[in-house]
């Protein structure tokens, strides 16, 4: 894939589609593509984090350790960013995240980041409208799980 | 030392000053009859009237019976031998002269050395090496111009001013007296004027001193200076220093010719009085023209010596000066001075039984260090020292390793009272390892046996074929001006010391002595990015061959398959960059600079023969304009411009220019081309992904290696070390080697899960050890800069283990490490120091009970001393300090 096709596809992404063009190969280019094998794990639960990813190919699986062993509590697919609330909040990576597949991820360093965010304001919007969504599926999860839990 | 430097000219060179004195004298005939003959040859052999010719030369007559011609001929020959005589008396006397000085030049500088290796330890917080440094190299440099002349200039002019001015007294006692009337003045006043510049040199020298030291803190302490930001700060306080010399010198050079102007106007003085008083009496007739000429002539005759004189007084005097400063600099008080040598029968005195010490240590500024600390640990114990940091355990591990003495009391180890113990023997059965060890700027190994290499070779060692070999001229000369008399070159490792008989089994010892310090992870890691030259060590390339070729199996796993881009002769490789795919090799020498490959002939005559010239440079225009569309907004001190731009930040703008320039369609000027060709080399396919260099590219640059390889001219044929997969390359390190690739861009983990087969080949052909010792040889940097702190420490505690020492003394040495490789590292050393005993001065105590016997230091005394179990539960100072801990 050239950096052309690369850029291409970075603006696909609905957190990066208002991104002037130029930025995104910068972006592209000084971040790592990185292509993991099946079953590579991205980051691991408990781990400082030092980069987001976003997906550009493939699919992950998001797992947390409880202690009745690993649960899989959500799947990220194409053009999904992951990865990127231990480096906004600073806390250690709060799941593990491993490839179902081939994947293949950009890998955007902590400091990126935060600048993309800092130049953006709509990537920024665009970001806490992902959290929220995120966090609203959350809540529906647990409100579920409660109404499975009162049936038992 | 000598008191002057007269003295420690004559104590070292009287017999050499004698011999250059009397050659002088015996070339004084020659010198004079050379003077003397032009005359004779004019007025009795060309305008004489003759046979026979009257010749007087020296005070005698003679008259000789022969034609004109031949008398005209003779003469002159005799002249010519006299220039020829006088040419070889100047040539020897000069050689002979600057041999003399570089010989005493050469016995200061060591002297001076070896006084400084005496120091007491606390001289070095008064004197930087900034000042040392310059006081060995330059400051002594005149020294050895003046040794040569110190006698020999003053008898040589000395003399001609004698003769001549005899010779004018001889025709006229009073002209005489007058040519000389002014000397006197002369001799009174120059001294005087001289002294004032005499001291001004002192502060010169010594504010040049403190000029080299303001360098070398500047220098070691650059990080603090970055840090603190000092830099405006610094440049002011090196203004101050600069303008301060400036001063002194500027007013020694008004000084300095002032008596310059002083000298020439006196001497012009005489001339003066010549010709008004002179002349006076000519017209007054009561003296002949003829005389008073002949007087001006053998004035000026005398000028010529006495201003000789008078610049050897100078140089004395600067010499004087400089050589009081010098050895003032270098006679500390309180100096230990004894012989390196003998201490053969001295260092077989063991160290090995009980420890009684009873000592008080005040320093300097009479502060009680330790106060009275008495303390008796038994044989071969293991003992821990704790304390905080006035309680003065550092400084007594310091007078247990014999680094410093006691200002009152006593220290006996095994019966030896440390007071009168050679210091040969401690430096040898005891091993101290410090907080913050200087390492040599050598090699791993060489720093681990720095601690065998005391064994004195017997002098002539090594050369017992040829005994006058040039080596062997070279210990000659050296021991003719009392430098070392001892072959450096020669084997001073104390095999016996390490217990092993040989330097093979020494190889075997170091490995297991990393292992000890758990330095053999890290060893290993820098052999794998060593090199080995394949011309020495056959048997270790063949075996990294073999390394290679298992490789190539386990990376046919398709799991790891994608991992590794392996070079091949018939394909491009993507993860290399352009110029690595066209060279396909490594460099060997500096002929081809990997990051200028654009800028030399052969490879551009190689783009010219394969087409690719125009090609490159057009991909050079795209990478430049894609370099400037991604970084043209970005400030030029961005980290971006360093990790992954192709041109600098303060070459943008250039470049800018010329892409607009080649967008319209100028043409490039030959620099300009030069500068876009040199862009394509550092791409690298799959890493950048321009797409700049397609299939059809790729195709042609394989063509261009080919051709490349081939046409290599033989002047180049050692510059570069091709890629053949049958064959070891000596210019790549030992992993590159084994993987004989790159390693895949993008490949997530693709380092770590190929670092890791790497070992696993490693290991299973028996290879780590191997790996192991060209690790040793890596170097370590100055001061051992390219280790890290704890790495240092653990070859300072390898090297002290090396040597199996009766006492090792641990100096607070392994605080930098992480609490888990000091427990192993601890665990190991004391496993390993079975039967000998060991002093472990800590801050923090990891695994007391792994100790014998804990010391609890409390302001300068010992407060406690048991076992740990016994003193951990006793409430007393210990489980203080546990506690806080």
């Amino acid at each position: 894939m050239t950096l052309q096709e690369e850029v291409h596809l970075l603006r696909r992404v609905p957190l990066f589609s208002r991104i002037d063009p130029a930025r995104l190969k910068l972006l592209a280019f000084t971040s790592d593509r990185l292509v993991f094998a099946p079953g590579d794990v991205l980051f691991e639960q408990g781990q400082a984090g030092d980069a987001a990813y976003l997906i550009l190919s493939g699919s992950a699986e998001v797992e947390i350790d409880t202690p009745g062993g690993r649960l899989v509590v959500a799947t990220i697919h194409e053009h999904e960013i992951v990865g990127e609330i231990a480096i906004l909040c600073d806390v250690p990576r709060t799941a593990t995240v491993r490839a179902s597949g081939e994947l293949v991820a950009l890998r955007i360093a902590k400091e990126r980041f935060f600048t993309l965010l800092a130049e953006f304001p709509e990537m920024a919007v665009e970001m806490m409208r992902e959290l929220a969504r995120r966090l609203e599926v959350t809540t529906v999860r647990l409100r579920e799980a409660h109404a499975r839990d009162g049936r038992h | 030392m000598e008191s002057s430097i007269f003295r420690y000219i004559l104590r070292y060179s009287t017999p050499q000053q004698l011999y250059l004195v009397a050659v002088t004298v015996a070339s004084y005939p020659f010198l004079f009859m050379s003077l003397e003959l032009p005359k004779v040859i004019v007025n009795e052999a060309i305008d004489g009237k003759g046979p026979p010719f009257a010749m007087h030369l020296m005070g005698y007559e003679t008259e000789i019976q022969t034609s004109q011609i031949q008398f005209l001929l003779m003469l002159s020959f005799t002249y010519l031998f006299l220039v020829l005589m006088n040419g070889a008396f100047k040539f020897h006397i000069n050689v002979f002269k600057g041999q003399l000085g570089e010989r005493l030049l050469r016995r200061l500088r060591y002297q001076l050395y070896e006084r400084m290796l005496h120091f007491p330890l606390p001289r070095f917080r008064k004197l930087g090496q900034g000042e040392i440094i310059p006081i060995i190299t330059a400051e002594v440099e005149p020294l050895g111009g003046f040794i040569g002349t110190a006698f020999a200039d003053p008898m040589f002019f000395g003399g001609q001013l004698v003769i001549i001015l005899s010779f004018i007294v001889l025709q006229d006692p009073l002209l005489g007296l007058a040519a000389i009337a002014f000397y006197p003045l002369q001799i009174y006043l120059i001294p005087k004027l001289q002294r004032r510049v005499n001291r001004l040199a002192m502060q010169r020298i010594q504010n040049v001193r403190r000029l080299s030291d303001h360098l070398g803190e500047s220098v070691s302490g650059i990080v603090e200076l970055r840090a603190n930001d000092t830099t405006a700060f610094e440049l002011a306080r090196f203004t101050q220093r600069l303008g301060r010399i400036y001063a002194i010198r500027f007013e020694i050079y008004r000084r300095k010719f002032f008596i310059k102007f002083l000298n020439n106007f006196i001497d012009k003085l005489t001339p003066f009085f010549f010709f008004s008083i002179g002349g006076f009496l000519v017209i007054h007739g009561d003296l002949t023209l003829g005389a008073l000429i002949a007087v001006l002539a053998a004035y000026k005759d005398l000028a010529a010596p006495w201003k000789e004189m008078l610049v050897w007084y100078q140089q004395k005097e600067d010499a004087k000066v400089k050589y009081g400063q010098v050895t003032e600099q270098f006679s500390p008080p309180g100096m230990v001075f004894a012989t390196p040598a003998g201490g053969e029968s001295a260092a077989a005195a063991r160290l090995d039984g009980e420890t009684v010490v009873n000592v008080t240590l005040v320093d300097e500024d009479g502060v009680r260090r330790l106060d009275g600390a008495s303390l008796t640990l038994p044989a071969a114990s293991h003992a821990a020292i704790v304390g905080d940091a006035a309680s003065g355990k550092s400084e007594l591990a310091m007078l247990l390793a014999r680094l410093q003495e006691p200002t009152h009391g006593k220290l006996v180890v095994g019966g030896h009272d440390f007071a009168v113990l050679p210091p040969a023997v401690a430096g040898r059965r005891v091993g101290y390892v410090g907080a913050n060890t200087h390492l040599n700027n050598a090699s791993v190994i060489e720093n681990l046996i720095y601690g065998l290499k005391h064994l004195l070779p017997a002098p002539g060692d090594g050369q017992d074929g040829a005994r006058r070999g040039p080596r062997a001229a070279a210990l000659d000369e050296a021991a003719r001006v009392g430098n070392s008399p001892f072959d450096y070159g020669a084997d001073w490792i104390d095999y016996a010391a390490a217990g092993v008989d040989g330097p093979e089994a020494l190889r075997r010892r170091l490995v297991e002595i990393l292992k000890i310090v758990d330095l053999d992870g890290d060893v290993y890691a820098m052999g794998l990015r060593g090199c080995v030259d394949p011309d020495i060590h056959a048997e270790t390339a063949a075996k990294i061959l073999r390394a290679r070729g298992a490789m190539r199996s386990r990376i046919q796993d398709p799991a790891v398959a994608g991992l590794v881009e392996p070079f091949d002769k018939m394909r491009y490789n993507g993860n290399a960059t352009v110029g690595e795919n066209l060279l396909f090799g490594a460099p060997l020498d500096s002929s081809f600079d990997m990051e200028r490959l654009a800028e030399h002939p052969y490879v551009q005559s190689v783009l010219d023969r394969t087409g690719l010239t125009a090609d490159f440079i057009e991909i050079g225009r795209k990478v430049a304009e894609t370099t400037i569309e991604l970084f043209a907004d970005l400030p030029p001190d961005h980290e971006f411009f360093q990790q992954h731009s192709f041109i600098a930040a303060e070459d943008l703008p250039a470049y800018r220019q010329l892409v607009q320039q080649a967008a319209r369609g100028t043409p490039l000027g030959h620099e300009d081309r030069q500068r876009l060709l040199s862009l394509p080399f550092m791409l690298i396919t799959e890493r950048h992904r321009l797409g700049l260099v397609g299939e059809a590219m790729q195709e042609r640059i394989l063509a261009a290696r080919h051709a490349f390889a081939a046409g290599l001219p033989a002047s180049l044929k050692g510059a570069i070390a091709f890629f053949d997969e049958e064959r070891y390359n000596g210019a790549a390190t030992i992993q590159d080697n084994i993987l004989f690739g790159k390693l895949a861009h993008g490949q997530a983990f693709a380092e770590q899960t190929i670092g890791g087969l790497i070992q696993d080949v490693v290991a299973e052909l028996g290879l780590r050890e191997m790996v192991i010792e060209v690790g040793l040889h890596a170097p370590v940097g100055i001061g051992g800069a390219r280790l890290s702190f704890a790495q240092r420490q653990k070859v300072a505690l390898g090297r002290a283990l090396l040597k199996r020492p009766d006492i090792l003394v641990v100096n607070e040495a392994v605080e930098a490490f992480d609490a888990q490789s000091q427990r192993r590292v601890l665990h190991n050393v004391l496993a390993e120091s079975r039967g000998r005993a060991v002093i472990w001065v800590t801050n923090r105590l990891v695994a007391g009970r792994e100790f014998d016997q804990i010391v609890v230091m409390k302001d300068g005394k010992v407060a406690e001393q048991g076992s740990f179990d016994k003193l951990a539960g006793s409430g007393g100072n210990l489980s203080r300090l546990l506690d806080v801990a």
